[in-house]
C-alpha cells in the first residue's frame, strides 16, 4: 500500500523572504517593489497598527461597537490587500476592516460599521462587499463574482479572507471545490492565527497544513509566513496573475498571530492561551521585521514613523466626528429598504414608525 | 436555596444531567476550556472530562450531524449553536433530518437532543447575533421549542429538554442570562415541557409572552394596574407545542386578549396564539385580539435595534386598544 498523505504533506512548506530578524532568506523571490512602495507598505502597516490601537480604546470608551482586534495580522492583511488592484472585488470577515480601508472604504464608515449603522455597509462604487459575519458564507460567494467577472471579460480577481476557524465550514470546501470546477479568477485567504476564539487549530482540522485544502479540490494552494510582508505581497501577486491569465484560483494560508482578544464582547484570551505564546508571536511582528529591513536600505526613520501615527491619529479623529455627525438611523428607513416596492403590510408598519418616530 | 442567574442556573441544570446520565454529552464551539462565549458551561469540561463536554470544529451543520448520529449511539446529545443566528447552517439538520426521525424509521428511532442556544436582542450584538427565530422552529412539526423567562424555569425546562426523548430547541434569551437572579433550588426538579405559566391574575385581559417580552408584559400590567387596569399575564414557557389549555382557560375569562411576541409581525407564534383563540373561543371576545411586534424588517442595526423592539409602552397601548374597543 502506498500512503500518499505524508507526500502530499511534506510539499507544504511555509514560504518566507524576510526573517523575524529582518533578513531575506529568499532572494530569489524578493518582489520588485520600488523603494517608494516598500515605504508605503510599512506606511499602511504601521497606519492600521495605531487605528487598531485607538479602536480598541475607542471601544473601551464606548464610542465604537462591535470590534475584532487586527494587531498582528498586518501582514496578512495589509501586503496581501497591497498586491491586489482596486478594480478586484474583496468579500472580507469581521476582522477585515484593514482591508476594506486600504480599498477605498472612508474610515468614518468603518466607524460606523463598528457601531451598526447601515452607513458602514454601503460600499459607495468601492469593490467590496461589507464584512461577513456568517463564517464561510463569503467562500462561496466570492465564486459567484469571479465567475461575473470571468463571464464579463474582466481582468480582475475576487479576493476574499476566513481565518483557521472558517476552514471547517461547508462552505469553504464548497467554495473552493466550485472555484476549481469553472476555474475562477478567485484568490482564497485563510489567516491562520491559531485560534478560531478559544478553539484551538489543531481542533479544526487532523491535517498539517490548512493550505493542503487546495489538493482535494483541484487548485493550487501555498502557505506563506503571514508575518512577512514581503512573502505575502509576493504569493499574492503570483495568485492575482495566475488568476488573470486564466490558470485558476489559489488558496493562500497566512500563518500568523492576533495579539488582542477575539473582539472587544468580553473574550478573555487568558481562558485559553499562555502569555510565553503571545510573547514567542510578539517576537515575529510584521512591522519590526519591516522596520529593521527598511532601515538597513536606508528607507525607513524613526521620525517618518511618527509622520505616520500623527497622521492616522489626527484621521482618526477627524473620522469620529464625521460618524457622530452621521443622522441617526430610523427604524422607518429600514423598512423602506425591505423591498424595491413596499408591499401593503409594510406600507402600513411605514406609517406605524413614521408616526412614532415624530413623536 | 441559591441566588441565581439564568446562566447559572442553565449551568446548574447541565452539570446535574451529566452527573445523573452518562449518555449526556454537552458540545460545540468554545463550549471546552473556554466555558462557552457566555461562559454557560463554565467548568464543565474540567469536572466532566474531554469525552463528555468538548469543543468542535467550527461548523454547525455538522454539530447538527454529530449529534443525530450520536444519539443512534444511545447518547443524549446537549449541543450548543453559538447564537441562534446561525440557525440557518444547521437547519436540516434540525428541520430535515432530526425532527423527523421518529416519524421517518416508523417509530424505531429516536433523537433526544436537546438543542441549546441564545437567541433574542438588546444586547448591541453584530448581525446575526440577535435574532428571534423560534417562529421557524415553531414551524417545523417534530420538534418542541422551549423558551424560559426566569432562572427557576431555566432549570426546571432543561432538565425536562434533556430528559425528553424528542428533539428540544431550547432558546435562551440574551438579555434575560444575567439581568436578575431568582431563588433556585439546589439538586434537580423539572418543569413539564408544553405548560404554560399564569405570572399574574387579572380580570380584564389576557397578556400573552415568552422569553424577555414576559417581563416588558409584567411591566405593562403593573402600569395598566395603575389605571384600574386588571391585566392577567401568561408566560407561554413552550413555544411548540402550544399549551392551548391555559390560554383558553384564562380568555375565557377575560375576554380580552393580546399576544406579544419580540419577533418580526409576519407568520410568528404570535399569529398561531391568536389564530387558536379565534377558534376555540370568539364567542367569549369583547375585542379582537391584538398583536405586539416587532416590524416585518430583517433585524435591525445595532444601532436602531432598542427603537426596533417592542416594549412596555407599546403593550400597553395595544391593551388599551382592545380595552376600549
Ligand atoms: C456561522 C458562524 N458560526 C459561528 C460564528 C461565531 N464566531 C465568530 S468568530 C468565530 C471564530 C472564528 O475563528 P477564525 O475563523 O479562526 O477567525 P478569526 O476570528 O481567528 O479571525 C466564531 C465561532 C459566526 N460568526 N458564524
Amino acid at each position: 500500500m502506498k500512503h500518499v498523505l505524508n507526500e502530499i504533506e511534506s510539499k507544504f512548506e511555509m514560504f518566507q523572504i524576510l526573517n523575524e530578524k529582518g533578513e531575506i532568506v529568499n532572494e530569489e523571490h524578493v518582489p520588485d517593489l520600488s523603494d517608494e512602495q516598500l515605504r508605503e507598505l510599512m506606511r499602511r502597516m504601521v497606519y492600521t497598527r495605531v487605528l487598531d490601537q485607538r479602536s480598541i480604546a475607542l471601544n473601551r470608551q464606548g464610542r465604537l461597537g462591535f470590534y475584532a482586534p487586527t494587531a498582528g495580522q498586518e501582514a496578512s492583511q495589509i501586503a496581501s490587500h497591497f498586491a491586489l488592484e482596486k478594480e478586484d472585488f474583496i468579500l472580507p470577515g469581521y476582522r477585515d476592516i484593514p482591508q476594506l480601508i486600504w480599498h477605498g472604504l472612508p474610515l468614518y464608515k468603518a466607524f460606523l460599521y463598528s457601531r451598526g449603522h447601515y452607513h458602514g455597509n454601503q460600499m459607495d462604487g468601492v469593490q467590496a462587499l461589507h464584512p461577513q459575519i456568517i463564517i464561510g458564507a463569503q467562500y462561496i460567494q466570492a465564486v459567484g463574482v469571479a465567475m461575473g467577472m470571468k463571464l464579463r471579460g474582466k481582468k480582475s480577481v475576487a479576493v476574499t479572507y476566513t481565518g483557521d476557524g472558517g476552514t471547517s465550514q461547508g462552505d469553504f470546501y464548497e467554495g473552493l471545490n466550485f472555484a476549481g470546477v469553472y476555474n475562477v479568477p478567485a484568490i482564497f485567504f485563510v489567516q491562520n492565527n491559531f485560534f478560531a476564539i478559544s478553539v484551538p487549530r489543531e481542533m479544526q482540522s487532523k491535517a498539517k497544513t490548512l493550505a493542503q485544502k487546495a489538493v482535494a479540490a483541484g487548485i493550487e494552494g501555498f502557505q506563506v509566513d503571514g508575518m512577512d510582508p514581503l512573502a505575502v505581497y509576493a504569493i499574492t501577486k503570483h495568485a492575482r496573475e495566475r488568476a488573470i491569465n486564466g490558470e485558476g484560483p489559489s488558496l493562500i494560508e497566512t500563518i500568523t498571530y492576533r495579539y488582542g482578544p477575539h473582539t472587544m464582547a468580553g473574550d478573555d484570551p487568558t481562558r485559553y492561551r499562555t502569555e510565553d505564546l503571545d510573547n514567542e508571536w510578539e517576537k515575529r511582528d510584521p512591522l519590526i521585521r519591516f522596520r529593521i529591513y527598511l532601515k538597513n536600505k536606508g528607507l525607513w526613520t524613526d521620525e517618518e514613523e511618527e509622520a505616520v501615527i500623527e497622521q492616522a491619529k489626527e484621521d482618526i479623529r477627524e473620522a469620529i466626528k464625521q460618524a457622530d455627525n452621521t443622522p441617526k438611523q430610523k427604524v422607518s428607513e429600514l423598512i423602506e429598504f425591505m423591498f424595491e416596492e413596499l408591499p401593503p403590510t409594510l406600507q402600513e408598519q411605514l406609517e406605524e414608525y413614521k408616526r412614532k418616530e415624530s413623536n | 436555596m441559591a441566588q441565581m442567574t439564568m446562566i447559572q442556573a442553565i449551568t446548574d441544570a447541565l452539570r446535574i444531567e451529566l452527573e445523573r446520565d452518562e449518555n449526556v454529552l454537552v458540545f460545540g464551539e468554545d463550549v471546552g476550556k473556554n466555558g462557552g462565549v457566555f461562559r454557560a458551561t463554565d467548568g464543565l469540561q474540567k469536572q466532566f472530562g474531554e469525552h463528555r463536554v468538548f469543543d468542535t470544529p467550527l461548523a454547525e451543520s455538522a454539530i447538527g450531524g454529530l449529534a443525530i448520529g450520536l444519539a443512534l449511539q444511545g447518547f443524549r446529545p446537549v449541543p450548543e449553536i453559538q447564537f441562534f443566528g446561525f440557525l440557518f447552517e444547521v437547519m436540516d439538520s434540525i428541520a430535515g433530518q432530526m425532527s423527523r426521525m421518529r416519524y421517518r424509521t416508523g417509530n424505531t428511532e429516536q433523537a433526544p437532543i436537546t438543542i441549546r442556544s441564545p437567541f433574542g436582542g438588546g444586547v448591541q450584538t453584530p448581525e446575526m447575533h440577535a435574532d428571534s427565530l423560534e417562529g421557524l422552529m415553531a414551524q417545523t412539526p417534530g420538534v418542541k421549542v422551549v423558551i424560559p423567562s426566569t432562572p427557576y424555569d431555566a432549570k426546571g425546562l432543561l432538565i425536562s429538554a434533556i430528559r425528553d426523548n424528542d428533539p428540544v430547541i431550547f432558546l435562551e434569551h440574551m438579555k434575560l442570562y444575567r439581568s436578575f437572579r431568582q431563588e433556585v433550588p439546589e439538586g434537580e426538579y423539572t418543569i413539564e415541557l408544553g405548560k404554560a405559566d399564569v405570572k399574574r391574575e387579572g380580570k380584564d385581559v389576557t397578556i400573552i409572552a415568552y422569553g424577555a417580552m414576559v417581563h416588558s408584559s409584567l411591566k405593562a400590567a403593573e402600569e395598566l394596574e395603575k389605571q384600574n387596569i386588571s391585566a392577567e399575564v401568561i408566560d407561554l414557557r413552550t413555544v411548540s407545542p402550544l399549551d392551548v389549555e391555559t390560554i383558553i382557560n384564562s380568555v375565557k375569562k377575560t375576554n380580552r386578549a393580546v399576544v406579544v411576541q419580540e419577533a418580526q409581525r409576519q407568520a410568528g407564534v404570535a399569529a398561531n396564539v391568536v389564530a387558536e383563540i379565534q377558534e376555540r373561543a370568539i364567542l367569549h371576545l369583547e375585542a379582537p385580539v391584538l398583536r405586539v411586534t416587532a416590524p416585518d424588517t430583517v433585524y435591525p442595526f445595532a444601532a436602531v435595534e432598542n427603537e426596533w423592539l417592542p416594549d412596555a409602552k407599546d403593550i400597553v397601548a395595544k391593551v388599551l386598544e382592545v380595552i376600549h374597543f
